[in-house]
């Protein structure tokens, strides 16, 4: 799951401003209020941009959103699909 | 409108130093520059700088009764003064001015404390009784006027502004954790807390007395709210009748002034009723000022424009750039004297300077009427929570959320995310914050760059507790929206709206604001009114749209609200602003201070000059950590009352032994 270990690092980076141990791989990041209303953007901007997908708006639910491994999991369908 | 100053000794007679006294009124003499004052004896000294708005030729300060036993000095509007003095000449007091605030004095010579209950006004007063040596010092119930006092060698040292009590050099300048957790969490500090330690504010509806070695402080007024069997039983038609006669009132008293009044204009609902109202029925000659932004965003210029045109007012708008906010903020941080979350203050810092080259010292604005008659998004965010937590799984009842921040949930594509956001504590629905943990919750996470220095020093404290413990009694036993109406009023109206953007960047300028929403006849109808006139369904101060809508356009009644709002990241980090805020946030200027983690403000600055966009919450911290490093810098590195000029006074009362 390496697509785990470059959001992780993008969200300690653009999140969580250094504090890695905040964050696990099922951290909800809604409840644990890492991203804040309006971050979600730059996440879904970041994930648009640097795996090349596009979200849909079906799409833009928690269960493909709120923590790493929902993430991981959602790109892992998102980019096989797209090789189909 | 004015500044006020002094020094009282707790033990008896100890000597006052005049010149130190004339620093510190000096130091506030923006609040005052046309007179200034002051008296002294063995025990105490005042000090007064005033802006002459009423008696302009007589009202020089401080002010005495009959005997010359009692000495005022005062910041401030009683508006029903007129009234008060009528029954003060029928018992006898005979008057040497036709100010206001020898109306005060007399009134506090017959009733003594409880004189506060008659009062309707702004202000923040002291008076000395020399024979009984005892000193009275008062605030009004909203808090519009600041007063700030601290013990030291024995002695209350007060004034209307923290810098002038610092012009005793001993008095340490530290910053408070505790206040930087409050400012963290809540945008201001608590009722009764500053920025600074050990220096306190005379929180909103008190009052404080001296006797031998010590000092009282006393509530004498509480923000009202009733439970459902407390309302009015009048019909909703005979409750805007009510309203409109009030406000008017409220209005017409307000305008007693020997100098002209002009109002401020954003184009909202607020403003343009008031100033409808005063073209109407008091002033057809009336100047109006307002704001516009370079981004259209923040900006209300269509709104504003179409209200001084439908109105035929004589107009002043300025445009507040992005570069004129990030220059003036350190300016503006030296007038409001604590940190802030927001840039909002400082366009209104700018505004007041234009209203006072146009020759004009008193405004009426629309401030308190979010907080009276139910505006603030965060009212209908609770409403709609409410309403969803009784069916937590509907997906329906949370789109109503989408409709309360167009602004900020302007991609519809994320509503279902940002639903999950909102729904955070939906089942704490009995919490007496619910309505504002998310907003609390929210801005806490901005702690996250406090070091580890701060840190550690609030780690035993909650505030939560803290603001709990403070709440009323029967607080619980009233509605989801009287709760809501009572925490923005009791933290943030006074300590925030009244002081970061109404006192302090108005007085900067020597401009007085009154504020016909916050009479406080208005708000004890307003608490006693069912919540369902405030908010109906969704919309919100319907009571008040339905008061003014006989009066005001369709266009200014349906229009949608709004909330008054600068830019932060294009003003604090565009290029002309950047130099002096650089250094501010420079490294070795974060180690000095030891308030925030370098590293991670590093990370924020880089976070956002990469995206070239801040969040809501980014913003919040980035504002958060110039502004309180404007702080250390300003008050406690750099800070030399040897730079303040002292003031002459043009009149000195001097009853020291000897001096007679």
């Amino acid at each position: 799951m390496n697509h785990i270990n470059k959001v992780k690092e993008f969200i300690i980076e653009n999140f969580l401003f250094g504090d890695a141990d905040k964050i696990k791989e099922d951290t909800s990041f809604l409840e644990s209020g890492i991203i804040d209303s309006t971050g979600i953007l730059e996440l879904v901007s970041f994930l648009e941009e640097a795996y090349g997908i596009i979200f849909s708006d079906e799409e833009l639910i928690p269960e493909n959103l709120d923590s790493l491994i929902n993430i991981a999991q959602f790109i892992e369908r998102k980019t096989n699909s797209g090789k189909d | 409108m004015c500044g006020i100053v002094g020094i009282c000794s707790l033990k008896g007679p100890q000597s006052v130093n005049l010149d130190l006294l004339k620093r510190m009124t000096g130091a506030l003499r923006h609040r005052g520059p046309d007179e200034s004052g002051i008296y002294i004896d063995n025990c105490v000294g005042l000090g007064h700088v005033r802006l002459s708005i009423i008696d302009i030729s007589g009202g020089v300060q401080p002010i005495h009764n009959e005997k010359k036993t009692l000495w005022i000095v005062y910041n401030g509007e009683v508006y029903n003064y007129p009234e008060l003095k009528d029954d003060l000449l029928d018992q006898g007091h005979r008057f040497y001015t036709s100010t206001d605030t020898e109306v005060i004095l007399h009134l506090y010579e017959e009733k003594g404390p409880s004189c506060l209950d008659y009062l309707n006004g702004q202000f923040a007063f002291a008076i000395w009784d020399s024979e009984q040596k005892e000193l009275f010092l008062a605030r009004d119930r909203i808090g519009i006027r600041p007063l700030h006092y601290t013990i030291f060698q024995n002695c209350i040292v007060f004034s209307s502004e923290i810098k002038s009590i610092f012009m005793i050099e001993e008095i340490s300048r530290q910053i408070d954790p505790i206040a930087m957790d409050q400012i963290f969490t809540f945008w201001t500090t608590l009722s009764g807390k500053t920025i600074f330690k050990d220096i306190h504010e005379l929180p909103a509806g008190h009052y404080l007395t001296t006797t031998h070695n010590s000092i009282n402080v006393r509530k004498y007024w509480e923000i009202p709210f009733y439970c459902p069997e407390g309302l009015k039983k009048s019909s909703f038609q005979e409750t805007r009748e009510e309203v409109y006669t009030l406000l008017n009132d409220a209005i017409r008293i307000r305008l007693r002034s020997d100098v002209p009044v002009g109002t401020y204009l954003s184009g909202g609902l607020d403003s343009s009723g008031i100033t409808t109202l005063v073209k109407k029925n008091f002033n057809n000659h009336l100047r109006t000022f307002g704001i516009h932004f370079e981004e259209e965003t923040f900006d209300e210029s269509s709104y504003q424009n179409y209200m001084h045109t439908f109105l035929k007012t004589s107009h002043v708008g300025i445009t507040a750039t992005n570069e004129q906010i990030g220059s003036a903020l350190s300016d503006v941080i030296w007038h409001c004297e604590k940190p802030l979350l927001r840039t909002a203050p400082v366009p209104l810092f700018l505004l007041s300077k234009v209203v006072r080259d146009n020759n004009f010292k008193v405004v009426l604005t629309g401030e308190g009427a979010d907080e009276v008659f139910g505006g603030y998004n965060i009212f209908r965010e609770a409403k709609v929570r409410r309403f969803w937590a009784k069916q937590p799984h509907s997906k329906v009842r949370p789109l109503l959320i989408g409709k309360l921040y167009p602004y900020i949930l302007n991609d519809p594509k994320l509503n279902i995310m940002l639903q999950s956001f909102f729904a955070h504590g939906l089942e704490q629905i009995e919490d007496p914050f619910f309505s504002h943990i998310i907003r609390w919750h929210n801005t806490s996470k901005i702690k996250t760059f406090f070091s580890k220095e701060l840190k550690e020093s609030v780690s035993q404290y909650c505030c939560y507790e803290d603001l709990r413990g403070r709440l009323p009694e029967s607080f619980e036993n009233v509605d989801y929206l009287a709760k809501a109406q009572y925490l923005e009023m009791a933290i943030f109206l006074s300590n925030y709206l009244l002081s970061s953007q109404g006192d302090r960047v108005a007085m900067a300028h020597g401009v007085e604001m009154r504020l016909p929403y916050l009479d406080y006849r208005i708000i004890n109808l307003m608490s006693r009114t069912p919540s369902r006139w405030k908010i109906a369904g969704l919309n919100e101060k319907y009571l008040l749209k339905k008061t003014l809508q006989a009066i005001l356009p369709a266009k200014i009644i349906n229009r949608p609200k709004q909330p008054y709002r600068a830019p932060i990241r294009q003003s604090l980090l565009n290029s002309t602003s950047s130099n002096s805020i650089k250094e501010i946030i420079s490294d070795s200027s974060l180690r000095e201070a030891k308030l925030f983690d370098l590293a991670k403000v590093k990370m924020l600055l880089k976070k956002i000059q990469k995206f070239q966009r801040a969040s809501e919450l980014d913003s919040m911290a980035l504002a958060g950590i110039i502004s309180s490093q404007i702080i250390f810098d300003t008050f406690i590195k750099r800070f030399s009352p040897q730079t303040i000029q002292p003031i002459t006074p043009t009149l000195l009362i001097d009853y020291r032994s000897g001096c007679i």
